[in-house]
C-alpha cells in the first residue's frame, strides 16, 4: 500500500486534486445550463487523468500513465465531445424545470458530502498522513455518489441525468486512482471502453425517445406507472 | 472436456449472432438461433455434470471459472434462452417488424452470451463489466417495438440500472482495496482471494463494500426498492425478451450476491450481511405482493410476480444453511420455468386480444382451449400451490428459515404467500371465467405451433419437479451450498 510511505508534499498534491474534482462536481450543480455541465466534466477527467500520472509518478507505477493518457483522451476529449453533439441535436440549452433550483441543491450538496465524511471516517483505521488522505479519498468516492445521485433526481433533462451517470463513475475512478492504484490495468481499460459504450448508447436511445417518446425530460416520462 | 463444452457453450450464441447480422435474413436468423439455443441447452447439463463429477476448473489465468454454482446458473439461462428462442419465431414474426428481425436476434443472442459470460467470470470486476454489458445489449431489446411506451421504459431501465449497478462497482473497488492490506497493492480480484482477505479487513469498511455491492446487484436483481424500472421493462418488451429477462438475467445478478455473500462468509459481518438479504427478500416480497393484488396490466402483473419471486430466493439465500441454498437455487429454477410459461401465455393473449389490460382479456378458454388451460395451471404453480415446483421450492426456504434466526421473516413470509395467491388468481379468475356483456373479439393468430411449444416444454418439467425432487438435484445443490458457506475454492 503506497499510502503508507506518503509524504506531506504528495499528500497536498493528492487532497488539492481530489478536493478540486469535487468543487468541479459543484460547478455542475450550481449551473443550469447544459454546456456548463459539459465544461465541468471534461475539466474534472483532466483532473483525474493527472491525478493519475501523479500517482503513477510517486508511487512508482507506470503503467498509470497510460491510464492517465487514456483518461484524457476519452473522459477528456471524447465523452465531452459526444456529448456535445447530443447537446446540439437537441436544442435543449438549460434545464427549465429543475425540481430543485441550484442554490438549494449546492445547499443540500455540501450537507451530503458531510455525510459522506462521516461515513468515510468510520471506515478507515490508518494514522495521518496516510490516513488523512485515504479519508479525503473515500469522502469524494462517496460523495461523488451522492451527488451524481442528487444530479439524477431533482434534473429532467435525458444529457443531464447522463452526466450524473458519468459523475457517478468518476468518483469511484478518482477514488480508485489513490487508494487502489496497483488494480490490474486491463479492469480499469476495460471499464473506460464500457463507459464510451455506455455513453454512444446512451446517445442512440436520446435520439429515440426524442422520435418515439416526443421528449427528452423524464418529467413527460409517465406512461408506466403503478 | 469441460473447456470443450465452455468453447461450444459460448461459440453457439456468438455464431447465431453473427448469423443474423451478417445474413440480415429473417428465417436464418431465428432457425439460427434456436439452434444455437437447444446446442446451449444440452453443454449446459454437461457441463454442470462433469463440473459436479470432476470439481471446478479454472481457465485463461483464473480469469475464468467453472464451478457448480455458475454451471447451474447457466443451465438456468440456457433453459430459458432455448424457450424463448422457440417462442420467439412464433411470436416476432406477428409484430410486423420482418426487416428487423435479424437485428432482434443478432441482439438476442447478443444477451444471451454476455449472461452466460457473467456465470463463469472468476474476477469480481470482469463480472461486474459482463452484467454492465447485459443491461447495454438488452436495453435495446426493450425498446425494440419503438412505441413511446417502449422507449420510455428503456430509458428508465438503462439509467436506473446503470446507476444502481455503479454502486456494485464501487463495492468492487473497496473490496479490492480491503484486500490490498493483505495480499499487497496488485493482485487477481477472484472470488478466492477475496474470501481468504476479507476475515481480516477492517469490519466496517468490510461491511460497507458489502451493503454497496448488495444494493448494487439488487438493483439488477429486482429487489425492492430499486425495483422500479422492472415492471417498465417486463411489461413493454417483447414477450420473449420478457422472459429472458425476468427468467435469465435476474438469476445472472443474484449469482452476484451469492458470490459476494461467499466471500463474506465466515467473517464478523457475514451475519450482517445475511440479515441484509433477509431485510430485501422480505421487503421485495411484501411491495410486489400489495401491487399484484391491484394490477391492471397483464404484463405488469408477471413483472410484480418476479420481484416477489426474487425476493423468495433473497430470502433463501439470506437463512442461509443447506436448506435454504438448495431452497433458493431450486427456485432459480422452477421460477425460470414457470415465469417463461406465464409470459408466454401473456404474450399469446396480449396478441389475440390487442391489449395489454386484464379488463380486455376475458374468455381466454374459448379463444385457447389448450393453452389456456397451461396458462392457468401455470399461474396456480407461480402463486406457490402444489402440485407445481415452485411450492417445493418455498417450502423448503419456509423450512430452512424456521430453523434459523429470521422467524419474523417466516411469519411475514406466509401470510403475504397467501396475499399473492388471493391477488394473483382472483386476476386469472376473473379472464378466465367472468361474464361479460359484450366478449371481446380475439383474433385467431398463425404461427400457434411455435408458440405452444414452448409452453409445453416449461409446463411439463414445472409440474414433474414438483411431484420428484430429483436426489442428483440435490447431491448438486449440497455441493454448491459447501461452496458458498466455505468461500469460492
Amino acid at each position: 500500500m503506497f499510502l503508507a510511505h506518503v509524504n506531506s508534499l504528495q499528500a497536498s498534491i493528492f487532497s488539492s486534486l481530489a478536493i478540486l474534482s469535487l468543487l468541479l462536481a459543484f460547478v455542475m450543480l450550481g449551473s443550469h445550463w447544459l454546456r456548463n455541465y459539459v465544461y465541468a466534466f471534461a475539466a474534472e477527467s483532466w483532473l483525474i487523468a493527472v491525478l493519475s500520472a501523479a500517482v503513477g509518478y510517486f508511487g512508482g507505477y507506470p503503467e498509470l500513465y497510460a491510464i492517465a493518457f487514456l483518461t484524457a483522451i476519452f473522459r477528456g476529449l471524447v465523452l465531452p465531445y459526444l456529448l456535445m453533439r447530443i447537446i446540439d441535436r437537441l436544442h435543449v440549452k438549460r434545464e427549465v424545470h429543475a425540481i430543485l433550483q441550484p442554490s438549494s441543491s449546492l445547499v443540500v450538496g455540501a450537507l451530503l458530502v458531510m455525510f459522506a465524511f462521516v461515513i468515510a471516517n468510520h471506515m478507515n483505521r490508518q494514522a495521518p498522513p496516510a490516513g488523512y488522505v485515504v479519508v479525503l479519498a473515500l469522502t469524494i468516492m462517496i460523495s461523488m455518489k451522492f451527488l451524481g445521485f442528487l444530479m439524477l433526481s431533482v434534473r429532467n433533462e435525458a444529457v443531464s441525468q447522463i452526466l450524473a451517470l458519468l459523475v457517478l463513475e468518476n468518483g469511484i475512478f478518482l477514488g480508485s486512482q489513490i487508494l487502489v492504484p496497483g488494480m490490474p490495468m486491463l479492469i480499469e481499460i476495460v471499464i473506460l471502453f464500457d463507459l464510451l459504450i455506455v455513453v454512444a448508447c446512451f446517445g442512440m436511445l436520446v435520439r429515440f425517445l426524442l422520435v418515439h417518446a416526443g421528449t427528452t425530460s423524464s418529467r413527460e416520462l409517465k406512461r408506466l406507472v403503478g | 472436456m469441460v473447456q470443450d463444452l465452455v468453447i461450444i457453450l459460448f461459440c453457439a450464441p456468438l455464431a447465431a449472432a453473427l448469423l443474423s447480422f451478417g445474413s440480415r435474413h429473417s428465417r436464418a436468423a431465428e432457425y439460427g438461433t434456436v439452434v444455437a439455443a437447444s446446442a446451449d441447452f444440452v453443454v449446459s447439463i454437461l457441463l454442470l455434470v462433469a463440473t459436479l463429477r470432476h470439481g471446478s476448473t479454472l481457465w485463461w489465468r483464473a480469469y475464468i471459472q467453472i464451478d457448480a454454482l455458475g454451471a447451474w446458473v447457466i443451465l438456468c439461462i440456457s433453459i430459458v434462452y432455448a424457450l424463448s428462442s422457440i417462442y420467439a419465431v412464433g411470436y416476432m414474426r406477428l409484430l410486423d417488424e420482418e426487416e428487423r428481425l435479424p437485428l432482434f436476434y443478432g441482439l438476442f443472442s447478443g444477451f444471451a452470451f454476455t449472461m452466460l459470460a457473467a456465470c463463469v467470470m472468476n474476477n469480481a470486476g470482469v463480472f461486474w463489466i459482463a452484467i454492465e454489458l447485459t443491461t447495454l445489449i438488452s436495453t435495446f431489446l426493450v425498446g425494440f417495438e419503438r412505441e413511446a411506451e417502449s422507449t420510455e421504459a428503456a430509458w428508465k431501465y438503462i439509467v436506473v440500472v446503470s446507476s444502481g449497478i455503479s454502486l456494485a462497482l464501487l463495492g468492487t473497488v473497496l473490496f479490492y482495496w480491503g484486500g490490498s492490506f493483505v495480499l499487497g497493492p496488485t493482485y487477481a480480484m477472484t472470488w478466492t482471494a477475496l474470501h481468504h482477505s476479507a476475515s481480516q479487513v477492517y469490519p466496517p469498511l468490510l461491511t460497507v463494500s458489502f451493503l454497496l455491492v448488495l444494493v448494487g446487484y439488487g438493483t439488477k436483481a429486482g429487489l425492492a426498492p430499486m425495483h422500479t424500472w422492472l415492471p417498465d421493462a417486463h411489461s413493454e418488451s417483447p414477450a420473449p425478451v420478457s422472459a429472458m429477462l425476468s427468467g435469465a438475467l435476474l438469476n445472472a445478478s443474484m449469482l452476484g450476491i451469492a458470490r459476494f455473500l461467499g466471500v463474506v462468509s465466515g467473517t464478523s459481518t457475514s451475519r450482517l450481511a445475511h440479515t441484509a438479504v433477509v431485510c430485501f427478500g422480505i421487503f421485495s416480497f411484501v411491495i410486489a405482493s400489495l401491487f399484484i393484488v391491484r394490477q391492471t396490466g397483464i404484463k405488469r402483473l408477471m413483472a410484480y410476480s418476479s420481484v416477489e419471486h426474487i425476493g423468495v430466493q433473497a430470502l433463501g439465500l439470506g437463512f442461509g444453511g443447506v436448506l435454504g441454498i438448495a431452497g433458493a437455487l431450486y427456485h432459480m429454477l422452477n421460477h425460470s420455468l414457470n415465469k417463461s410459461l406465464m409470459f408466454f401465455g401473456a404474450g399469446n393473449a396480449m396478441r389475440a386480444y390487442g391489449s395489454k389490460e386484464i379488463t380486455d382479456i376475458r374468455d381466454v378458454l374459448r379463444t385457447f382451449p389448450v393453452t389456456g388451460i397451461l396458462w392457468l395451471l401455470g399461474a396456480v404453480g407461480i402463486a406457490g400451490a402444489p402440485p407445481f415446483a415452485l411450492f417445493l421450492s418455498e417450502f423448503t426456504i419456509l423450512r430452512a428459515g424456521i430453523a434459523g434466526p429470521y422467524r419474523w421473516a417466516v411469519v411475514l413470509f406466509v401470510i403475504f404467500l397467501v396475499v399473492v395467491f388471493i391477488g394473483f388468481l382472483s386476476h386469472f379468475r376473473a379472464m378466465y371465467f367472468d361474464e361479460t356483456e359484450n366478449p371481446p373479439m380475439p383474433r385467431i393468430l398463425p404461427g400457434l405451433v411455435w408458440r405452444a411449444l414452448p409452453m409445453w416444454l416449461s409446463f411439463l418439467p414445472v409440474l414433474v419437479l414438483g411431484l420428484w425432487w430429483p436426489h442428483v438435484l440435490w447431491n448438486a445443490f449440497t455441493t454448491i451450498s459447501a461452496e458458498i458457506m466455505g468461500g469460492a475454492r
